[in-house]
């Protein structure tokens, strides 16, 4: 016998140990970022380092919406950085190289992006190799592969004054256009994600891969697409990235893979699988340009910025699982 | 039938890794041959700085009669990666080593092995602190990052904030450029203050948001000095996305494409270059000095000089920059 009181508390417990529970947390502790380095710095509360934080958070966000979807399968993407930094180099070519038109390198540098996800997720859904291990080797893969058809150097791109000013020219409140890209491919994300039936296979595949097969699902292609999508991601951080350095470089983008692994993890993704979200993965990425930007103008010495941030990702992660045990 | 096809891809891949290596297998000739042969193992292979350094050592040796091999791991930051090497280039017995340690003390003891084998070391960059080597062959960085203060000082009008933005804290060369940039302010110029220092791990993008914060933080701030290629393509990343080109005192250090252009359009006002090819050089030069046996300098400075709008064309800065 159920009273009405109970059921509502139940669901009221059921939505807070939800995934729900470490989004709230994690706006909460952006929010309080925010108080904490506006009280204590003059600079930090005006609105052009708020554009400031607002760009920082651009790339690292949209690498980090595509490992999203990885992680909640149950998998990892490593190689997301370096094959950001491989479409620059694929779309520097096509637009100086071959000299060819804006218009017809970022959809070869999205495609070059997609192809390489898909290649992990042939690895890891045919080959069986784990995913850890297959997109390690992806990681240098790419990088080598970009320093190849690079040549070692930076491709500039000189003649095409258009890229960033499309890219990093503003068009509403003194926004630069990055900003507006990350919010729209997160809104996109979010869609796919919630929306669709890749979405609905990506939490089916994390929650439960075996039931999830024996109920006639494709899932070696299910699990195919979604590294497809997590490497389109990574194309457009590339296509970004280029345009915040009017430049290709080879040499940048190693060690990117593992902010985005962290800002999904803040945003309440579990490594485990079958739980995270888009909305989650933005407040992560925020908290991190947050935090780099915050302690930068407060001049907290280098050295420290790196021990409060990666104190950070673990009370994240330490968060997850006691909210996991107290379900369990 | 799984096996044999796991076998088959394992195969492939192998065979792909030696006909990779036959192809380029023309580079690391075999030790020997009627050339002496000076293995060298820089600090880095991807930026254009040490390609330059590779270009210098090259045809230096090419015209002295010289067999040489370079390589360099792929971030300085690589240490074992580089002890790797140093240890595969002593075990091709080289006549002579030409060496620029990430970290000195890790290198020790296989430049003891060097020494007890009897093939002098040649130290270049930022050197081997030890006195293993016969000689080194860098840039005095405190003296040139000294210069870009003494610059700095004179466009501004001995007053005012200045920031710095260097690669890091832990090699030499961004500690001595730091030291050398704020000790010689400290010194010289009691009414500029260095409100920053700052380290972006020579990442352009990472340095722009640092530089952009250091901005916000200072709304008065008058000058930038940018410690190497990256931190000072950071600065002007940052420069443009503020939209204050022109409006605040860049310097830089080394050169590229970016550097040039923006010396050129007066965004930025001058860099210190070092004489990477100098020092590729006259590293061959100093190991086949000491293959023959003579006595060298224990220092051997390849000097460095401020480039600006002005002097950028001559012939003696061209001959030093790198695009």
């Amino acid at each position: 016998m159920e009273t009405p009181t109970a059921t509502s508390q139940s669901r009221m417990s059921k939505m807070l140990t939800g995934d729900a529970l470490q989004r709230l947390l994690a706006l909460g502790a952006l929010v309080i970022l925010f108080m904490f380095f506006s009280s204590i710095s003059e600079p930090f509360r005006t609105y052009e380092n708020f554009t400031s934080i607002l760009v920082a958070t651009a790339v690292n966000g949209v690498l980090a919406m595509g490992v999203t979807f990885v992680i909640i399968t149950g998998g990892i993407d490593l190689s997301v950085g370096t094959t950001m930094t491989l479409c620059s180099v694929v779309l520097g070519l096509v637009v100086t190289k071959m000299g060819l038109p804006l218009w017809l390198g970022l959809p070869a540098a999205l495609a070059a992006g997609a192809l390489i996800g898909m290649l992990n997720g042939v690895l890891i859904a045919k080959a069986k190799l784990p995913p850890f291990i297959a997109t390690l080797g992806m990681l240098n893969v790419a990088r080598g592969l970009a320093q190849i058809l690079s040549d070692v150097r930076p491709i500039y791109f000189e003649g095409n004054p258009e890229f960033y000013s499309s890219f990093m020219g503003k068009t509403l409140f003194g926004i630069p256009n990055v900003v507006f890209i990350m919010f729209g491919a997160a809104v996109l994300a979010s869609l796919v994600l919630t929306k669709t039936v890749l979405g609905r296979y990506t939490f089916a595949l994390g929650s439960n891969e075996e039931a999830t097969r024996l109920s006639g699902v494709n899932v070696d292609a299910w699990k195919i697409a979604v590294y497809g999508v997590s490497g389109l991601f990574a194309g457009l951080a590339g296509i970004l990235i280029a345009s915040r350095m009017t430049s290709a470089q080879p040499s940048v983008g190693l060690g990117y893979e593992l902010d985005a692994i962290a800002a999904a993890v803040i945003g309440g993704t579990s490594l485990s699988g079958g739980e995270g979200s888009i909305v989650g993965t933005v407040i992560g990425a925020f908290i991190i340009s947050t935090l780099t930007i915050g302690l930068s103008i407060t001049g907290v010495p280098d050295q420290w910025k790196l021990v409060i941030t990666g104190l950070v990702v673990i009370a994240a992660v330490w968060l997850d699982i006691l909210r996991r045990r107290r379900r369990a | 039938m799984r096996n044999s096809r796991i076998f088959g891809v394992v195969a492939g891949a192998m065979s792909l890794a030696l006909v990779v290596a036959a192809c380029s297998g023309g580079a690391t000739p075999a030790p020997g041959g009627d050339n002496p042969y000076i293995a060298i193992v820089s600090k880095g292979s991807q930026h254009q700085f040490w390609q330059a350094v590779q270009k210098g050592a090259t045809d230096e040796a090419a015209a002295k009669g010289a067999t040489i091999t370079y390589e360099g791991p792929a971030s300085e930051s690589e240490v074992d990666k580089q002890l790797t090497m140093l240890q595969t280039a002593l075990d091709k017995k080289p006549a002579a080593i030409c060496f620029a340690a990430l970290d000195s003390k890790a290198a020790t003891p296989l430049l003891e092995k060097a020494k007890a084998a009897g093939i002098p070391v040649v130290g270049f960059d930022s050197g081997v602190d030890s006195d293993i080597p016969v000689t080194t062959v860098s840039t005095d960085n405190i003296a040139a990052a000294g210069e870009a203060a003494d610059k700095m000082a004179e466009l501004i009008g001995e007053a005012g904030k200045v920031a710095v933005i260097v690669h890091d804290q832990t090699s030499q060369t961004g500690t001595t450029r730091r030291d050398g940039f704020v000790n010689r302010m400290a010194e010289a110029y009691p009414n500029i203050e260095v409100v920053a220092v700052e380290y972006g791990a020579g990442d352009p993008v990472k340095s722009a948001d640092l530089a952009k914060a250091i901005m916000t933080a200072n709304p008065d701030l008058k000058g930038f000095f940018g410690g190497n290629e990256g931190s000072a393509k950071g600065v002007l990343n940052a420069l443009k996305e503020a939209g204050k080109e022109g409006a605040i005192v860049a310097i830089g250090y080394d050169s590229g494409q970016q550097q040039i252009d923006a010396i050129r359009s007066g965004v930025m006002a001058g860099a210190i270059t070092q004489n990477p090819v100098g020092i590729g050089a006259k590293c061959v030069e100093a190991a086949l000095d000491a293959i023959a046996g003579k006595t060298l300098e224990k220092n051997i400075d390849t000097g460095y000089f401020y480039y600006d709008k002005t002097n950028i064309d001559n012939p003696e800065i061209q001959a030093v920059l790198y695009q």
